[in-house]
C-alpha cells in the first residue's frame, strides 16, 4: 500500500501516546532487525517486529490496525533480550494492542472455542482472554 | 521442618495438579514444607504491560498482602506464568511508591495496606539456593540411568533479565537438576524459546508447527523425555502432539514432564503423584524403566 509521509503524522499525538503507554522512545530503533531474527513466531506475521516499529515512527495507523503480528507476539522478550538498543518491543506491541482494545474492538471472541474450552489450562484461557479482548 | 508460603495459581489446581503433587511431595523428602496461601487470588496470568493499567496489578498485590499478613516476606511459586506475573507486579509495586499508594486507596476495604516488602522465588531457586544440588544428589535413591532428558525452559522463567532465575541466553539450572538426578542432558537449541503461550487458545496451527518444531528438535538430538517448568508450556508441547500427529501423520512424539515429576522418580516417591492420566505422551514406559 503506497503510504505518504506527511510532518503531521510524524509529529502526531498518536506517536507520543503509544510512548506513553509502553514507556518506550520509538525513535530509539534504527532498525537493525535483530528482533525479527530471534523472534520464533515471526514467520506466522505479516510485518516484522521492527516494520511495527517503523509504522510508529510513520504514524501510519491504518497498517497498525490491520496488521496480525502484534496479536501474534506473545511477549516472549527475546526481541528485547537482543536488541542492541534496550527497546522493549513487547510493551510497544501491548500499546499497538491496546490501541484497538480500548475502542472495545475484541481480537477473539472466547466463545466460538467452547469444543476446546474444557480442555485447555485455565491460565490459557485466562491470558487470551486478558491481552486479546478488551 | 524449614515452612514456605507457596502460591498455587488455578492451573496447578487443575490439569497440571501433577505439578503440585510431585512438588509437595518433593519438598517434603528434601526436608521443607509448602504451605499453601490461604485465601489467594488468580495471579492475573500474564504481566500488564502498558505504564498506566494498574489495575491489572490489584489481584497480585491482594496475594501478596495476605503473606504480609502472615507475617512473611516471601512466597514460593511453581508455575512459570505465576511466577513471571508476581514477580514483575511486586517489583513495580515494591519499587514505586505512588503506584502502592494508589492501589492501597483502591483496596480501601482491606483491614491494612501493603507495605512493599513481600519477594517472590521460584521452588527451582529454592532447590538451587536453599537445598542445594548436592544435597539432592545425596538423596536420589532411583537415578534416572540410561535416561537423556531435553531441558525446557520457555520464556518466564528467564525473560526479562529482573526476574530472571538465571543467565537468560545460558540457563543452567535444569541442566544441573537433570545431571544430579543421574539423566544425561540433552543440549538442544529451542530450550528457550516460546511456545506460543496463550495463542493455542484461538491459532491452534501456530502452535502445532512451534510444537513440532520444538520437540522435533528435542528428539533429533535423541532425547528420551522433555523436562518443563510451565503448565501452558507443557500443555502446547504435549497435548498439542496430538494436533501435531494429525496434521503430520508421520510425526513420532516424546513423553513431557514437569522437572517435579522427574524429581520425585529419582528420589523413589510414590510414582502416583505424576498423574499418568494427565499426560498426553504416556510416561508409563518410562516410569517402569526407573523403577525397575
Amino acid at each position: 500500500m503506497p503510504f505518504e509521509i506527511s510532518k503531521e503524522l510524524v509529529r502526531s499525538d498518536f506517536i507520543k501516546k503509544i510512548e506513553e503507554l509502553s514507556g518506550e522512545e520509538i525513535s530509539a530503533c534504527y532498525h537493525c532487525g535483530k528482533c525479527a531474527a530471534g523472534c520464533p513466531s515471526v514467520d506466522t506475521m505479516d510485518l516484522l517486529p521492527n516494520q511495527i516499529i517503523r509504522a510508529i515512527q510513520l504514524g501510519d495507523i491504518e497498517v497498525l490496525k490491520t496488521s496480525n503480528t502484534p496479536w501474534i507476539c506473545a511477549s516472549c522478550y527475546m526481541c528485547y533480550v537482543r536488541c542492541p538498543r534496550g527497546i522493549d518491543l513487547c510493551s510497544i506491541m501491548e500499546a499497538v494492542r491496546q490501541m484497538t482494545l480500548r475502542e472495545n474492538l475484541d481480537h477473539i471472541d472466547i466463545r466460538v472455542y467452547t469444543d476446546e474450552l474444557a480442555t485447555l489450562p485455565p491460565i490459557a484461557v485466562v491470558s487470551a482472554q486478558r491481552k486479546l479482548s478488551s | 521442618m524449614k515452612e514456605i508460603i507457596y502460591y498455587p495459581g488455578c492451573t496447578l489446581k487443575n490439569t497440571a495438579k501433577n505439578f503440585e503433587d510431585s512438588a509437595i511431595a518433593c519438598a517434603e523428602a528434601l526436608g521443607f514444607k509448602l504451605r499453601e496461601l490461604e485465601d489467594w487470588y488468580c495471579c492475573g496470568t500474564v504481566y500488564s504491560l502498558t505504564s498506566d493499567d494498574l489495575m491489572h496489578h490489584i489481584a497480585t498485590v491482594r496475594n501478596l498482602l495476605r503473606v504480609q499478613e502472615e507475617g512473611e516476606e516471601r512466597l514460593t511459586t511453581l508455575c512459570a506464568m505465576c511466577y513471571n506475573t508476581i514477580k514483575r507486579s511486586s517489583k513495580r509495586i515494591n519499587e514505586n511508591e505512588d503506584d502502592r499508594e494508589k492501589i492501597n486507596s483502591f483496596m480501601y476495604e482491606e483491614e491494612n495496606d501493603y507495605q512493599g516488602n513481600v519477594d517472590i522465588i521460584h521452588y527451582l531457586e529454592i532447590l538451587r539456593d536453599e537445598i542445594g544440588f548436592d544435597k539432592i544428589k545425596e538423596k536420589v535413591e532411583k537415578p534416572l540411568k540410561n535416561l537423556k532428558l531435553a531441558p525446557y525452559y520457555g520464556c518466564l522463567l528467564l525473560r526479562p533479565l529482573e526476574v530472571a532465575i538465571d543467565n537468560p541466553d545460558s540457563p543452567s539450572i535444569l541442566e544441573d537438576l537433570i545431571t544430579v538426578m543421574g539423566a544425561e542432558v540433552v543440549y538442544f537449541p529451542f530450550k528457550n524459546e516460546c511456545c506460543g503461550a496463550y495463542e493455542t487458545v484461538s491459532e491452534v496451527d501456530f502452535v502445532v508447527e512451534r510444537a513440532r518444531n520444538i520437540i522435533g528438535n528435542a528428539i533429533r538430538n535423541e532425547a528420551d523425555a522433555l523436562l518443563v517448568s510451565c503448565p501452558l508450556c507443557a500443555f502446547n508441547l504435549d497435548n498439542r502432539q496430538k494436533n501435531v500427529s494429525l496434521k503430520y501423520p508421520d510425526f513420532e512424539g516424546i513423553p513431557v514432564l514437569y522437572f517435579t515429576e522427574a524429581l520425585a522418580l529419582a528420589l523413589g516417591l510414590d510414582p502416583e503423584v505424576c498423574h499418568f492420566d494427565l499426560h498426553y505422551q504416556s510416561i508409563e514406559e518410562l516410569v517402569k524403566e526407573i523403577e525397575q
